[in-house]
Order: C-alpha cells, then structure tokens, then sequence
C-alpha cells in the first residue's frame, strides 16, 4: 500500500508552531521519522490558522526537500496553494485534492497534467457529501470521464469515497468500503483508490483500534493507498500483515522486519 | 499482433563469481550471473545482462555411488581431485569448476580442514577459472572445514556454501573475512529462502552477494515444484522484492543421476532404451527446463550433458543481442 504520512499539518500545534517560526528543523525532523517508519510520500497542509497559505506552502516544501526526495502531497482545498506549492516543488507531487465539481476539475485536472502530479478527488460536490454507495460512485464516474476527457492518466488518479466517522456515518461504513472496490471496475486502466484514513476514528475512544481495523478491512477490499500517521506501530504492523495475507508480500518468519528492510 | 509487455520495477542482484588478478585473484576471469530486469528469456521485456553458466562438478574423493556411464567419462581421473579439475578444463573448456569436500564427511573419509584447504589450494594453483565450493552436508564437520577451505581461497571470490537456516553464522563470517559469495539453500521453500537471506544480510554480507539454492528436483521428481518456487521469486524480484532478488544455483547433476530412469540397468526395463544415453538426457532435460525457469549457475555431472545444454543455452542467447530492446543507461 502507498503510504502518504499526514503529519506534517499545521493543525497539529507542534507544526502550526513550527510554521508561525519559520522552524525549519522541526518540519524536517517530523519528514524524516514519518519516513523511517514507512511512509511512501508526505502529506503538506498549512492548516486553518495560516494566514499566509500561499507563501507557507512554498517555505514547507523546501524545508522538505532539503532532506528528502520523497512525493509531496500539496493538500489544500484551494486550487491557488496547490498551484503556489507546485511552484517551489522539484520532488514529485501529488495534488490533494479536487472534487466533482466542475469549476475545480476544470482548474486542478489540467494543472496535475501539466506538471506529470498525481491527483487525488474526493467523492463529493457542491451539493454535499454522498449519500450511499451509489452516489459515491456517480461522483467517481464523473471525475474519471472528466480526466478521460482533458486526457489525464487514470492510473494516476486517486479516487476517495470520503471516509466518514464511526461514530457519526455508522450505517455508511459498509457502502464506503464496497465503493473501494467498486471505483475500480469504472474504467481500464483502473483508478487508484484512496482515503484519508484518521477521520474514521475522529471522536472514538479508541482511536488507533478503529484507524487499523477499517485499513485492514479496507486493505481487502483493494485500496491502493491511504493518508495515515506512520508512526502508529500498530497501525503500520497490520497494514503490512494485511498485504501479506493479501499474497502482495512472499512470507516469511521476520515479514515485519522483511517489509521495513525494502 | 503487439507484445504486451510489463514494465518491472526490481531487478536481480548481479554477483561475480572469481577475481581477477585486478580484481586481487588469481583467475583467468570472472564470471557474472544475474542482473535481470526481466523473467528468464524474455528479451523484447527488458534487460538479460548475463547467460546461465554451467559448472563442472569435481569430488576431493572418488564418488563411489555414481552411476558407471559417469564414472567412465572421467576414469582415473576421479582419484585424484586436482587431475580431475585439471580435466574438465583442458578437455572439457570448463568454465567454472564446483568442487565438493565429500570426503571431509565423517562417514566418507573425515579428511581434515587443513587437507581439505591444502587441496583447494593445489586446485586454485593447477586451474585459473573460477570455483564454487561446497562442505559435505554434515553441519558440525563444516563449520570447520568451509572456514579453512574459504581462507585457502581468500582474495578469489568464490561462491561456497551451503548456508542453511540452522547452520549460517560460521559460514557467513568466513565468507566475510575472506572476501567470498554464499550459496543460501532452502529446502524447496520460498519462506524460509526469504528468512535465510534476511539473517545472513544481518550478519553484514549483503543481499548482492548471495546465490539461493532452492533446492531443485529433476525430471519426474518435482521439476514443476522447483520451478513454480523460482518463478514465485523471480516475480518478487522483479516487483522490487529485494531480499529474494538473488540468482539461483541448480544442482542439476546431483537430482538428475540419482533418478532411476537416469541409471536403470537396461536389462531390468528393456523398453527404456540404452543407459549410457538415457542418463546424459536426464541431466539435459533437467537443465534445459531449469534455465527456463531462471537457473543462472548450473552444476552438472557429463561432459556431453553440459555439451549439449552449453549449445542450448547460445541457441537460446544467439538472437538475444539482436532485439529491438536497448538497455536504457
């Protein structure tokens, strides 16, 4: 599973803190663990309280690429700091995120294509978040005829159902999952598919617990990719038992090691 | 009709085996296998670096359980290991010689380390190509002869084995000492091949430096099963599994001439025609299978067996540098 570690968030105080300081150190350290602990790719979000995203974005992305060269993922929801990040970016990019909504795709469709981005689109739209499964995949059709259309590589696109939390869209987690699945048989080549996996686990008691039983699940029903904090042991540990009972990995007795080792 | 043709992510490790004198040792040449970026033979796919080798195998004592048609090829030779090595590269063009201390084995002789390193010395001084040296089997016996033997050939970068998952550590800080490659075998099983090479990279060898014997049977004795493992491990290679990415050792002689319709008297199954071919085409037809399914350094037994699988293998080679395919630097 592609691994992107969403930790580097301005949300999170110790790196709101660190972006109002311009403390460089502390964004480089937080890059570097995530990737010790197997993220494929970092996930880089001013957060709510930047009042400067556009000129943020550009200081975290360099920051990061001082010491690594792993995928960014420039996640905003405003198509202007994605464009800003890709400005200041030299390592790969995948664009997080746009939705069905046409004035967005007309923006963010053409702007991953340009600069060779992967993109991420979230199953929702102007209209709200989806329903049920087949809303979800009403949306997903849309995006992929829309990246059909301006000729934009499906296989590089990353479709999201919108995961939801347990304790608010209970009677939504099945069709969620079913819709991982369903996303890819709309087209050949298939989509990506895609979630930002903490939400599930937002305002739970047991965060770790939930987060690592819907990625298992979720993980069955063929999902590519997900948007986690690698630094959850646990969480990391059952993603890699999940691909190995899944066949993506030969066992053997040290698979944990086998797969940190790669 | 276009060729589908997939696009790997991983390769396979890519080991010399023999230094050079530039290389500080003593051989007339090394030689290389692996370094694929694609399954065995598919040339259109992606880059073969390296053809599959065959190397000669050569006793510290007279085999005496091995079938006549074999013992004839080499007669008198077979008393004396250096004349024998000798042998099979004056006459034979060996290129690569695998020479097994069976004697070293307390059933079959107990021979010492210090004789047994004292022979791969005379070996290493009477023949310049490269060498693969295995123990007899017998851990305990190894763990002290393989050390000697492996410091007698220190600098020549030779591939000696067999680490096994119970018996690795003495084995793997000699190769280590003295400069070597090892030979990691698992019992016909992809899981513990997998470990193995994870244990003995631990130990600070690395993964570019081992060769998997995975345990092979010949024909009628488990080829496919052989051969599903290796491909099982190829694919994982080439997906960018890096510790099952090793190119593989076949003991090729060893399964085919212990096969019955290999050394079947005539007389007791008339129908199966005369002996003295029948074992020669075993061993062929095991090869010839194995090299399909990725077998890079082949140990055989007849010299017209590895004749005739040496002219297969530039049969199959003789297009390979002719293909539309470039290796992208």
């Amino acid at each position: 599973m592609f691994i992107i570690g969403e930790l580097i968030n301005g949300m999170y105080a110790n790196i709101g803190k660190a972006i109002r300081e311009k403390n460089k150190a502390e964004i480089q350290k937080c890059a570097l663990e995530q990737i010790k602990c197997g993220a494929d790719a970092l996930d880089v979000n001013c957060g709510p309280a930047s009042k400067e995203p556009i000129t943020d974005i550009q200081w975290l992305v360099e920051a990061i690429q001082e010491v690594t060269d792993v995928p960014i993922s420039l996640d905003s929801s405003k198509p202007q700091v994605i464009e800003s990040g890709l400005k200041a970016a030299r390592n790969k990019v995948i664009i997080n995120s746009v939705t069905a909504d046409p004035d967005k795709l007309d923006i963010l469709v053409p702007m991953a294509k340009q600069h060779n981005a992967k993109l991420i689109a979230l199953t929702i739209s102007a209209k709200g978040i989806p329903k049920d499964k087949d809303q979800r995949l009403e949306l997903a059709a849309t995006i992929v005829a829309d990246c059909i259309d301006k000729g934009f590589p499906v296989e590089d696109l990353f479709l999201d159902p919108i995961v939801l939390p347990l304790n608010v869209a209970q009677a939504q987690m099945k069709d969620i999952l079913e819709s991982i699945h369903e996303f890819k048989i709309i087209s050949d080549p298939s989509p990506k598919t895609i979630v930002g996996l903490s939400n599930v686990s937002q305002g739970t008691n047991a965060r770790s617990l939930v987060n690592r039983t819907f990625l298992t699940m979720a993980a069955a029903y063929g999902l590519d990719a997900a948007i986690l904090d690698p630094l959850d042991k646990d969480l990391m540990d059952a993603q890699i038992t999940a691909e190995l009972i899944l066949n993506k990995h030969i066992y053997c007795d040290s698979f944990l090691y086998a797969y940190r080792k790669k | 009709m276009e060729l589908a043709l997939e696009k790997w992510s991983g390769s396979v490790a890519e080991v010399s085996v023999g230094a050079t004198k530039d290389e500080g040792g003593t051989r007339a040449k090394s030689i290389k296998i692996g370094g694929h970026k694609t399954l065995p033979l598919l040339f259109k796919e992606s880059a073969i670096p390296n053809r599959p080798v065959v190397a000669f195998e050569v006793w510290d004592i007279a085999p005496t359980e091995w079938p006549e048609e074999l013992i004839k090829s080499y007669g008198d030779k077979l008393k004396d290991p250096v004349a024998w090595a000798d042998f099979c590269v004056k006459e034979y063009k060996a290129q690569v010689l695998c020479i097994k201390l069976q004697g070293s084995h307390p059933d079959f002789g107990n021979k010492t380390p210090d004789e047994e390193a004292k022979l791969i010395g005379k070996i290493l001084k009477r023949v310049d190509v490269p060498l693969v040296i295995l123990g007899s089997g017998d851990d305990s016996k190894d763990n002290l002869v393989l050390p000697a033997a492996s410091e007698a050939a220190k600098g020549e970068r030779a591939l000696v084995g067999d680490a096994v998952q119970d018996n690795y550590k003495t084995l793997v800080a000699a190769v280590l000492a003295d400069g070597h490659n090892i030979i990691a075998e698992s019992p016909i099983d992809i899981n513990i091949a997998k470990q193995l090479n994870i244990l003995i990279s631990d130990m600070g060898l690395s993964l570019e430096r081992i060769v998997i014997n995975p345990t092979i049977g010949a024909l009628g004795y488990g080829l496919e099963y052989a051969y599903s493992i290796m491909e099982r491990a190829r694919l994982a290679a080439l997906s960018g599994d890096k510790t099952v990415a090793n190119p593989f050792v076949c003991f090729v002689g060893h399964e085919a001439w212990r096969a019955k319709e290999a050394k079947a008297k005539i007389a007791e199954f008339p129908s199966w025609g005369p002996e003295p071919e029948r074992g020669i085409i075993w061993e062929v037809i095991t090869a010839a299978a194995l090299i399909q399914s990725g077998g890079d350094l082949l140990i055989m037994r007849h010299p017209k067996a590895v004749e005739k699988v040496n002219k297969y293998i530039d049969e199959l080679f003789r297009d390979a540098s002719q293909v539309s395919y470039k290796v992208s630097p």
